[in-house]
């Protein structure tokens, strides 16, 4: 048994944004245990007041670099559900195509860069450069490709220009005309074709890796968006998963029955909880919640991957993510063939029907997301809030830390090694501090 | 030539502008080749105490607390660089400078705890020297690239254009968004980024800035006229990337 243990990791590496955890273990007792959030609070949901509906969502992008596609979608759904739109099916199956971009975009670029070098024992991705220059090519490659897929319909991937409310304010590749935009279309669909030998190649590093992957498991309530139509990521009701299998669901609009947030010293992000002490959101959460939707060829490289629902393994987070990566790259091809069946039209964005209160989810690589707006009779906002995944995760990483701890404690690990497992957990949630505030770090008092 | 030791800090903001860095693909192992990165957080878990060659810089200062940090990364680096607008302007974060109620807004009544303190957003020029500036939300890749093969080649100055954005979209023949029936901010906007907003469909919000001795005055009178904004929305126009540019600031 571990006696004594002292870390204190200030911003934690290989994060979005800044955390610390602290843990202080004295013969034997934890005397402190904390997983701190010190970003730098930013105050979107009062910068929002008194902007216009066609401003909201490109201020409210700006809480996240890595998930601002989907900022921007849950916005553009809020402000829509507060004005009384209904957009085309054409609108409809473009932002999911763009969803599905993010989603693969971000899962690489944690698996690879900010999960990958725990399980290869390096501190980074730079020093794999000279030994594993074939990885971290294709790694360069499958992001490269997850932001030109995003772009061609978003504009950029980072923030993007075409997403409005109503619709999009131009086509698919910025073409001039519908048959140039359904063209890039088909190169767009040609191109994610062509990934799939580099995630069968990743598959198998992730075979090779997932030894790697520490035995824990804490059953907990798992929170994510359910579809009928899809494996819940862009749209739907919100599926609360008991460990026990019983799964409620609940209206978007009646979000704030299940986050509850709250306060805390140790964070400048909120922290929520809805029927257990803590609820995890993320990939695990939607596989937990949405497995059987998976795509077919994602399905058997998750069961390759030993990832079966429900896992409580708050560590397979990242495997879900990959095996996620997978199915968006199978369902953006589908969505290409039923734009391109239907033929793709010049549509003007729809325009507000009314001014009033609405609240719009989607799920972003680390969660589900949600933003709500009031507007007044001149379609300017009067009240904003957003509630994000990293913030709905804070508590389920200490409900975590205070199962982990004890656990190391008794398996006999040094400092070092109960260091390492934290921060692996921490990155296994994928943490958009950022986004929740804006930081992360890992200490252990002595 | 010895690798340029480069090191990455960022401070309030989306971190949407190094997420910029990893869009290039197979060519940032080209980068490599001449750039050695010795401290970069969310990539890498190693850290350095020694000197750096250039810092490059994100994110806004919103902290006292935060001065020091910033202090510190500038005594340990020969060359600052600003990157995004969050650290060259105080970006979107100043979109709440001119109110005073932010924290109640958002905290309610737990706005007054300590670790949530925060002030105005301004840019990073306003703690420490900064040698050189990449503007923009996000940044360009392209203009990033330039810039770093300057500074790993030995420049003296970084060339930011000083037109606005009105002429990228004469230059590549985009329709006026006032032609359009709608509204922009490109007449005193700074250039540099290609105008891609215009082209794509939406106004420009000037995210880099604005112009020199930019006519504020008589943009608002053209939002008013030309763009059909009321008044007051003509007068809030600017706030969202360029509060500190403002006569008002």
């Amino acid at each position: 048994m571990t006696k004594n243990a002292k870390i204190n990791v200030h911003h934690i590496t290989r994060v979005e944004g800044h955390g610390n955890i602290v843990v202080n273990v004295t013969d034997g007792t934890v005397e402190t245990c904390e997983w701190q959030v010190p970003e730098a609070p930013r105050f979107f949901e009062a910068m929002v007041r008194g902007r216009h509906y066609s401003e909201v969502a490109r201020i409210t992008s700006r809480i996240c670099g890595i998930c601002s596609v989907g900022h921007t979608l849950a916005s553009l759904k809020a402000s829509e559900a507060a004005l009384g739109i209904a957009v085309s099916e054409q609108t409809d199956l473009l932002r999911r195509i763009l969803k599905h971009a993010e989603n693969f975009d971000s899962h690489v670029l944690h698996v690879y860069f900010l999960v990958a070098p725990d399980l290869l024992g390096v501190p980074s991705v730079f020093p794999l450069v000279p030994t594993h220059g074939d990885v971290v090519k294709r790694a360069l490659r499958m992001k490269r490709l997850g932001h030109e897929w995003g772009s061609l319909i978003g504009g950029r991937t980072t923030h993007p220009t075409r997403a409005i409310v109503g619709g999009f304010a131009s086509l698919p590749g910025g073409a001039r005309n519908v048959r140039e935009a359904e063209a890039a279309l088909r190169e767009l669909k040609d191109k994610l074709l062509a990934v799939v030998p580099d995630a069968v190649e990743t598959y198998k590093t992730l075979l090779s890796l997932a030894g790697g992957i520490p035995p824990f498991t804490r059953p907990t309530e798992y929170v994510a968006l359910v579809d009928d139509k899809e494996y819940g990521l862009y749209d739907g009701k919100i599926a609360c998963l008991m460990p026990d299998g019983t799964q409620e669901l609940v209206d978007v609009a009646d979000y704030r029955s299940v986050t509850n947030e709250y306060v805390v010293d140790q964070s400048t992000a909120k922290f929520a909880k809805h029927k257990m002490a803590s609820y995890m959101a993320g990939a695990l959460a939607r596989f937990n919640n949405s497995h059987a939707q998976l795509h077919p060829e994602a399905k058997k490289l998750a069961v390759g991957l030993g990832l079966t629902a429900p896992c409580f393994n708050p560590y397979m987070n990242s495997i879900a993510q990959f095996v996620e990566a997978v199915h968006s790259v199978y369902m953006s091809v589908g969505y290409i063939d039923t734009l391109l069946s239907k033929g793709l039209k010049d549509e003007t964005p729809v325009a507000p029907t009314k001014f009033a209160r609405g609240a719009g989810a989607t799920e972003v690589p680390r969660g589900i997301l949600f933003h709500e707006y009031a507007y007044d009779k001149d379609g300017l906002c009067t009240m904003g809030n957003c509630i994000i995944p990293t913030n709905q995760n804070h508590a389920n990483i200490q409900q975590d830390f205070n199962a982990l701890v004890p656990e190391l404690i008794a398996a006999d690990k040094s400092e070092k090694e109960m260091e390492l497992n934290l921060e692996m957990l921490v990155r296994a949630y994928d943490p958009c501090i950022s986004c929740s505030t804006h930081y992360l770090d890992v200490t252990f008092k002595r | 030539m010895a690798k340029v030791k480069c090191a990455w800090f960022d401070f309030a903001c989306c971190e949407g502008c190094q997420i910029e860095l990893t869009n290039f693909g197979e060519p940032f192992v080209q980068l490599l080749e001449n750039v050695e990165p010795v401290e970069f957080r969310e990539a890498m878990s190693e850290t350095t105490t020694g000197p750096i060659d250039v810092a490059f810089i994100e994110g806004s200062f919103t902290r006292e607390s935060d001065r020091r940090r910033l202090e510190e990364i500038r005594s340990r680096a020969a060359v600052v660089v600003a990157y995004g607008a969050c650290a060259t302007s105080g970006g979107i974060n100043a979109l709440k400078n001119h109110t005073t109620d932010y924290a109640e807004a958002v905290y309610g009544a737990d706005k007054d705890r300590p670790h949530l303190a925060s002030k105005k957003a301004l840019p990073v020029s306003a703690a420490i020297k900064v040698d050189y500036e990449i503007r923009g939300c996000p940044i360009d890749k392209a203009e990033f690239i330039r810039v770093v093969t300057q500074l790993v080649n030995g420049t003296s100055k970084v060339y930011i254009p000083s037109y606005p954005v009105c002429m990228e979209c004469k230059r590549r023949g985009t329709l006026c968004r006032y032609d359009d029936g709608d509204h922009c901010l490109g007449p005193i906007a700074q250039a540099g980024c290609g105008a891609p907003c215009p082209a794509d469909g939406i106004p420009c919000e000037a995210c880099r800035g604005l112009v020199d001795n930019a006519n504020q005055d008589a943009m608002e009178k053209v939002l008013i006229e030309n763009g059909k904004l009321p008044e007051q929305r003509a007068r809030d126009k600017s706030r969202m990337f360029t509060a500190n540019f403002r006569g008002d600031a």
